[in-house]
């Protein structure tokens, strides 16, 4: 196989269909050679869907793959040159781990020597060369996990496609997994597409984020883009806004400032979302931008609900004088029936309408 | 794998029996037992008795009928007819019908229920309804009573049986993994050939065997097709049964006792590798899958 | 560009079926299908349509239908069948109960009669009936042992009629509605009876209400494959029964009329009948379990 190289992998358009839903609709994207591009999105929203029509594995209903001016979405799977790694490994239960390895590489009649050597160099990469002859059921979830990965890339392919694949680890090992995700990107600066529904492993790991919500694409941009100002409460309330509120805006203020009010808080928000809105809209903040005291002007008079012991800080549950529920995360010891006066940086309200 | 090997370890206790209930099992299994040991003992002790009239047991005791069998039977060409037909019938049977068993485990197509019901019709009427017809057909065609006459005889029955043991087997074989060889760059042929082929070899060897077995027991599609050269070791001792009084009675139940052994090696090479349950379990859902 | 919109215009409709299943891989069901089709499914149609051409064309397309439920004798053999097969089939279910219910979970000696069980599964009819001959026999061991016993002063009849048919069916078929009953009570979950049992129910409700109805599905499977075995019966019949009697079953009247008459239409006819009678039981039988719960017996998580 002739090794090409690309400038532009280019999805457009690509909608799936399942006999009567729609389970992936007008998915645009062009990934750069090298990018490491994460599909995030609750279960069920079109992530799989969308990694296995890019692989193939699944004819698209509508819309057209490209690298470059090259289509490959009338290819069949084992004709991209791509890369995949499942969410449940999928390794061959009957080879051992070197050749589980060295399969692709016999598929593209590689010479015997190249495949010892590449396949060497890859299980080298993922730490297990002293496993070479164990079969896959020998090895741990996070060994069979590199397997995987080391199958992928050993191909030098030209995408590589992973679908959750961490998924199934237990939360430490994740952690440390996540680690070798990063580096073996580093090392090999494979084009990735990164298939997980916990936003944090999307958030460390991608250079960009898609954000699917019911097969539809609701926000692309980098990882601080999505996290610091999404695009509508769908993701806000996946990136973890847990306060949602629905109040009434006054129209633009000074400077750019919007004035919202509702709920027994009146507060001002900073480049707001929706831009000049009036009337009903919803307002989105973390727990975590909530603090306690006035901030610029934004203060909140709650009374303390619930406190929450997490090891680092606490989550409290509060509640306003008309009965507003909020959630904030802070180090301070406040207890239960106690009042306080909370309070919200402008940029960290947003407001949706 | 893991869970069968825990459950040797640790070696619950097995139950005994305590209640009525569980005596009266026993005793109607025991009765049961005792007859079916009864009648192949009957066979047994009848091949080797000189003569047996109105005694428990024959007056004495020779071995001359097995060879008076062998002889007038033609027992070794009958021998040598039913391996050809079981082991042919395996093969082709296991070629045919493995394919088809992937579809049906792998693919959702509307059309579906029909197709299997076609596969499982023949094991669900009796096989001398479209035996006779496929007869009839055998002869105008000029195999009535050849060696190929039988074996086509045989292999319908038998693809349905392989298609029925096989699906299951493919299905809780994730099919992600075909979709990982795809990935890396294996043809569809490589992929069946490479992959599942070396998954599957515990199924298709139960499969082999369990249409092994039911191939030699097979009685009414070999009867209706063979001719005197064609004849399997059952069709054989049912002409010889049928037309006792031709031959002395000992010399059929040699026969039959040379026919026993036979099914039972095979029987016995199966139960290594297929359990007791899984010899009929195969047609559990008929109507579903 | 144009280039590019044509080559997308074809896939589409090849993805399209494949969409809906039909793709390249569908090809390998083709032979076995074809075998199916040649060899079970054109015969059975020959067969179909030869039995409306009577031989000398006697009484036009029905003439073999009507020559057979016109005849006392033919008509019987129906008769026969049902009244050897019903009775063989409902035994074998009926007695196969109680024995899987008891052998359920780990019980001694439960591989060893499982295998034992296979024996008669395996030897089949013909050599089943060789050894009922020599041992139902009026000087075979029962009849001597039951004398012995002073149960009988004459030895029963028990071959060359029905009995000796349904005690082979009995002999071959229970074993295999035992090991099938065997397998299906194997995969109903026992922390229901469990449940049931910590909810005060006794062994017998737990069997009638809980057990029960989760085997009933399985139970109306086994019965048809059973009742298929025995509505099939044949070489028992001839060896074991009185062929030109009581135990005049369909399977001997069609090979009669095809061996001994030379009359394939005839013996298409009956074949036609036999097929029908026993699909029509089947059928009743399965139409009766699409009425019974048919889902999980695992019951939730392992
Ligand atoms: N083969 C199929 N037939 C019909 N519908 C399907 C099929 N596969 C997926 N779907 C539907 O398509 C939608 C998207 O499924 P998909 O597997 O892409 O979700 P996902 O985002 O990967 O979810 P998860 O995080 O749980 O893996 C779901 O609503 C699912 O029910
Ligand atoms: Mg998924």
């Amino acid at each position: 196989m002739p090794k090409a190289t690309f400038s532009e992998l280019r999805l457009e358009g690509v909608t799936r269909a399942f006999a009567k839903s729609v389970a992936l609709s007008d998915l645009s994207l062009t990934v750069k050679n090298g990018e490491f591009v994460a599909l995030l999105g609750p279960s069920g929203c079109g992530k799989s869907t969308a990694l296995n029509c890019l692989a193939g594995l699944l004819p698209l209903s509508a819309g057209t793959i490209s690298l470059d001016d090259r289509r490959v979405d009338t290819l069949a799977p084992e004709r991209r040159g791509f890369g995949m790694v499942f969410q449940n490994y999928a390794l061959f239960p009957h080879l051992s781990v070197r050749r589980n390895v060295a399969f692709g590489l016999q598929m593209h009649k590689t010479p015997k020597a190249e495949i010892a050597r590449r396949v060497d160099a890859a299980l080298n990469l993922v730490q297990l060369s002293a496993h070479g002859n164990k079969h896959p059921s020998q090895l741990s979830g996070g060994q069979q996990q590199r397997v995987a990965i080391a199958r992928a890339v050993v191909m030098e392919p030209q995408v590589v496609l992973m679908d959750e694949p961490l998924s199934n680890l237990d939360a430490k090992l994740r952690h440390e997994m996540r680690g070798e995700m990063q580096r073996l990107h580093r090392e090999l600066g494979l084009t990735t597409v990164y298939v997980t529904h916990d936003q944090e492993e999307a958030l460390s790991l991608a250079d960009r984020l898609v954000v699917l919500h019911d097969g539809r694409v609701q926000q692309i941009g980098k990882p601080e883009e999505v996290y610091l100002r999404p695009v509508n409460t769908f993701v806000a309330d996946f990136m973890g806004y847990r306060n949602l509120l629905a109040m009434t805006a006054d129209g633009e203020g000074a400077g750019g400032d919007l004035h919202v009010s509702g709920l027994g808080m009146s507060l001002t928000a900073r480049h707001p979302i929706a831009g000049d809105a009036r009337g009903a809209v919803t307002v989105a903040i973390r727990p975590d931008d909530l603090v306690v005291g006035e901030v610029e002007g934004n203060r909140i008079d709650v009374l303390v609900q619930s406190v929450e012991y997490l090891g680092k800080d606490f989550e409290l549950e509060v509640q306003t004088e008309q009965g507003a529920r909020l959630f904030l995360r802070t180090s301070e010891h406040l207890s239960i029936g106690q009042r306080v006066t909370i309070g919200v940086r402008p940029d960290r309200v947003m407001v949706y309408s | 794998m893991t869970t069968q090997v825990l459950a040797a370890g640790q070696r619950p206790r097995k139950r005994t029996v305590k209640s009525p209930f569980g005596w009266i099992v026993w005793a109607a299994v025991i009765f049961f037992f005792i007859n079916l040991f009864a009648v192949v003992a009957a066979v047994v002790v009848n091949s080797f008795g000189t003569q047996w009239f109105d005694t428990w047991l024959p007056s004495g005791w020779t071995l001359n009928y097995y060879a008076t069998a062998w002889q007038s039977y033609q027992l070794s060409n009958i021998l040598v007819v039913t391996v050809q037909v079981a082991l042919t019938v395996v093969v082709v049977s296991l070629v045919i019908g493995a394919p088809a068993a992937y579809v049906l485990a792998r693919r959702n197509f509307p059309g579906k229920k029909l197709l299997m019901l076609c596969f499982l019709l023949p094991i669900m009427v009796p096989p001398i309804t479209y035996g006779i017809p496929l007869a009839t057909l055998l002869y105008q065609l000029h195999l009535g009573g050849t060696l190929a006459g039988v074996l086509i005889a045989n292999i319908v029955p038998a693809i349905p049986f392989v298609i029925l043991v096989l699906t299951p087997f493919i299905e809780q074989i994730d099919p992600n993994i075909e979709s990982a060889a795809r990935m890396c760059g294996a043809r569809t042929w490589q992929v069946l050939l490479r992959i599942l082929m070396p998954l599957i070899i515990p199924g298709l060897l139960a499969a082999a065997l369990l249409v092994l077995v039911q191939t030699v027991a097979l009685f009414e599609m070999t009867f209706l097709v063979s001719g005197p050269g064609s004849q399997t070791l059952v069709v054989a001792l049912y002409y010889a049964v049928f037309a006792s009084g031709i031959r002395p009675a000992q010399a059929i139940s040699a026969m039959a006792v040379i026919y026993m052994l036979t099914t039972l090696v095979v029987l016995v090479i199966a139960l290594r590798y297929v359990s007791p349950t899984q010899m009929v379990a195969q047609v559990r859902e008929p109507s579903e899958h | 560009m144009t280039a590019a919109v044509s080559k997308g215009a074809r896939p589409s409709l090849r993805h399209r079926l494949a969409d809906r299943g039909f793709d390249r891989i569908l090809l390998l069901v083709l032979p076995a299908l074809t075998f199916m089709l040649v060899l079970f499914f054109y015969p059975a149609v020959y067969g179909g349509v030869l039995s409306f051409q009577p031989l000398g064309g006697k009484g036009g397309p029905f003439g073999d239908y009507a020559k057979f439920f016109g005849d006392p004798y033919m008509r019987e053999s129906i008769w026969n069948t049902f009244r050897i097969a019903l009775p063989a089939a409902l035994f074998n279910v009926l007695a196969a109960i109680p024995i899987a219910v008891r052998m359920r979970g780990r019980v001694r000696g439960k591989r060893t009669m499982n295998t034992l069980l296979v024996v008669p599964i395996s030897l089949g009819t013909v050599l089943v009936s060789e050894g009922l001959l020599t041992y139902l026999g009026p000087r075979g061991w029962l009849n001597r042992t039951l004398m012995g016993l002073g149960i009988i002063h004459q030895p029963i009849q028990l071959v060359h009629n029905m009995w000796g048919v349904i005690i082979s069916l009995i002999i071959t078929g229970f074993p295999f509605a035992f090991l099938l009953t065997l397998s299906y009570i194997s995969g109903i979950n026992p922390k229901m009876e469990e449940a049931a049992s910590t909810l005060g129910a006794g062994p017998w409700k737990r069997f009638r209400y809980v057990t029960l109805p989760l085997l009933a599905p399985g139970l109306a499977i086994t019965f048809c494959l059973t009742f298929v075995l025995a509505f099939a019966v044949f070489p028992s019949a001839v060896l074991l029964g009185n062929p030109a009697g009581d135990s005049h079953v369909l399977a001997v009247a069609a090979a009669n009329a095809a061996f001994q008459q030379y009359d394939y239409p005839m013996a298409s006819a009956i074949s036609v009948i036999t097929a029908v009678f026993e699909l029509l039981v089947v059928a009743l039988v399965l139409a009766l379990r699409s009425r019974l719960y048919s889902g999980s017996t695992a019951g939730g998580k392992g």
